[in-house]
């Protein structure tokens, strides 16, 4: 009865186009169950023994991006709560922490962001200190500084969000280095070269910066800014270039042993 | 391709049932290999096809560059909700001798300070990192709450990091109402000896 049942689903064309191949008995149907499902394809089939040392890897990149899944699913949590305006953003904040269920959520969205800006550095120098950005992973390093950018501008304008004292001034502080921006900046070199018959294109109120916070000073503009960079625009980019990086790992020999 | 539909017809039209459907079969390949022999008008020439490809790249980029130009400037707000950079700020004589007034920092960043016979507006963001000072009176200087820098109650820095003194704004009396007008887009700076230009001060009587 039991047995008859279980045929009759695995043999159902449900089961089958979800399944495509059934328990795996040999290496290569092994091979297969692991090529043709999604969550599994992400991981190698075979993976060196040298990749396991923990001594060895640190395990700083998978720790990484497990605390990116971490902000991804708090982060998309607080957005129930948060709205982003000048009248809502710290009180919203406050209540996250104070009243909301499991106040903890925004702490682990805190603090993660932290260690995950720890953990990115720490992934950086291990790939230095053992030579892993040497031919032919020498694309990747460069995926993953760009990487690094990244977290530290998630970081970056995650700051501004609580819109209390220390963020306001933070990112005021933070912006005003865009002020030099090469051409594009008010205060940056070449910002002069870039004037019809004496008038500046390039001004206070018109340079990247103000592009940037949306205004001369931190503001509404720069609060609602920030929060669809931070929510949308940056973790886009990001997730797009974790998956080349971790192809990359695959493709350039897997991660690396010792040499 | 005329030519051969005409060649076609009769057949097609003598033996209409068996032959119909392997001449329409057929019909693809025969010209297929006859095309180097004649190249009919409609048929596309290497030339053409370029043509209208550098057309159509032309098209797109110009497309494509116009969407990009309009995300820019759509990031440049049109209206901005800041208090204006020009602003009154009452007569001479609400300002008493030695007096920092710190009524128009918080609203509109400047101190106004009589000191010495001379008025003048001192722009309220510490030339270090872009922060906000505080006036101590007891301390009898401005300090910033971020870094620690320190100011005279001319300006002058002398303490902390902060490189140069604080910036100066361009005041006047307007002499329509007797007012004391102060304009922040105007800004006068210390070390480049512009505190001794008179639109940065106003001289009391």
């Amino acid at each position: 009865m039991l047995k008859k049942l279980q045929s009759g689903i695995v043999k159902s064309q449900v089961w089958k186009s979800i399944f495509r191949v059934g328990i795996p008995t040999d290496n290569r149907k092994r091979a297969m169950a692991m090529l043709g499902n999604v969550a599994l394809h992400l991981h190698p089939i075979k993976v060196k023994k040298s990749g396991l040392r923990m001594s060895y890897t640190w395990c700083m990149g998978g720790t990484s991006f497990f605390l990116f899944l971490v902000e991804t699913i708090t982060g998309l949590l607080l957005m129930f709560y948060y709205r982003p305006t000048v009248e809502y953003a710290f009180f919203d904040m406050v209540d996250l922490r104070e009243v909301a269920a499991f106040g903890i959520m925004r702490e682990l969205h805190r603090w993660g962001a932290h260690a995950m800006v720890i953990t990115v550095w720490l992934h950086m120098f291990r790939v230095f200190m053992t030579g892993s950005y040497k031919p032919p992973r020498e694309f990747n390093w460069n995926v993953g500084v760009v990487l690094l950018v990244l977290t530290l501008l998630l970081s970056f304008t995650g700051y501004l969000l609580p819109w209390d004292q220390l963020a306001i001034w933070a990112i005021t502080v933070g912006s005003n280095m865009a002020r030099a921006t090469p051409l594009l900046g008010a205060e940056g070199p070449g910002a002069a070269l870039l004037s019809i018959g004496g008038t500046k294109l390039i001004h206070v109120g018109s340079d990247a910066r103000f592009a940037l916070i949306a205004g001369r000073t931190i503001g509404g503009g720069t609060l609602i800014r920030f929060y669809v960079l931070h929510c949308v625009g940056i973790p886009l980019v990001a997730a797009w270039l974790m998956a080349v990086h971790f192809w990359r790992v695959r493709r350039d020999g897997g991660i690396s042993g010792p040499m | 391709m005329t030519d051969e539909t005409q060649d076609r017809q009769p057949s097609a039209a003598e033996s209409p049932q068996p032959e119909a459907v392997p001449a329409a079969q057929a019909a693809p390949v025969k010209p297929a290999a006859k095309r180097p022999a004649k190249v009919a008008d409609e048929e596309i020439s290497r030339r053409g096809f370029f043509s209208w490809a550098a057309v159509a790249w032309v098209g797109f980029s110009a497309a494509m560059g116009g969407c990009m130009t309009a995300f820019g400037r759509f990031m440049y707000p049109n209206v901005l909700y800041e208090p204006p950079t020009s602003f009154k700020v009452g007569i001479p004589d609400d300002y008493p001798a030695g007096v920092v007034d710190d009524r128009f920092k918080e609203s509109n960043g400047v101190w106004v300070i009589n000191d010495e016979g001379r008025l003048y507006a001192l722009i309220a963001i510490c030339t270090h990192l872009g922060c906000p000072p505080a006036w101590l009176e007891a301390q009898n200087k401005f300090k910033c709450p971020c870094h620690g820098s320190g100011y005279y109650k001319s300006g002058i820095n002398f303490e902390g990091p902060t490189p140069r003194p604080l910036e100066r704004a361009r005041i006047f009396v307007d002499p329509s109402d007797g007012q004391i007008v102060v304009d922040k887009a105007q800004k006068y700076q210390w070390e480049l000896g512009q505190w001794t230009d008179p639109s940065s001060f106003i001289t009391l009587a």
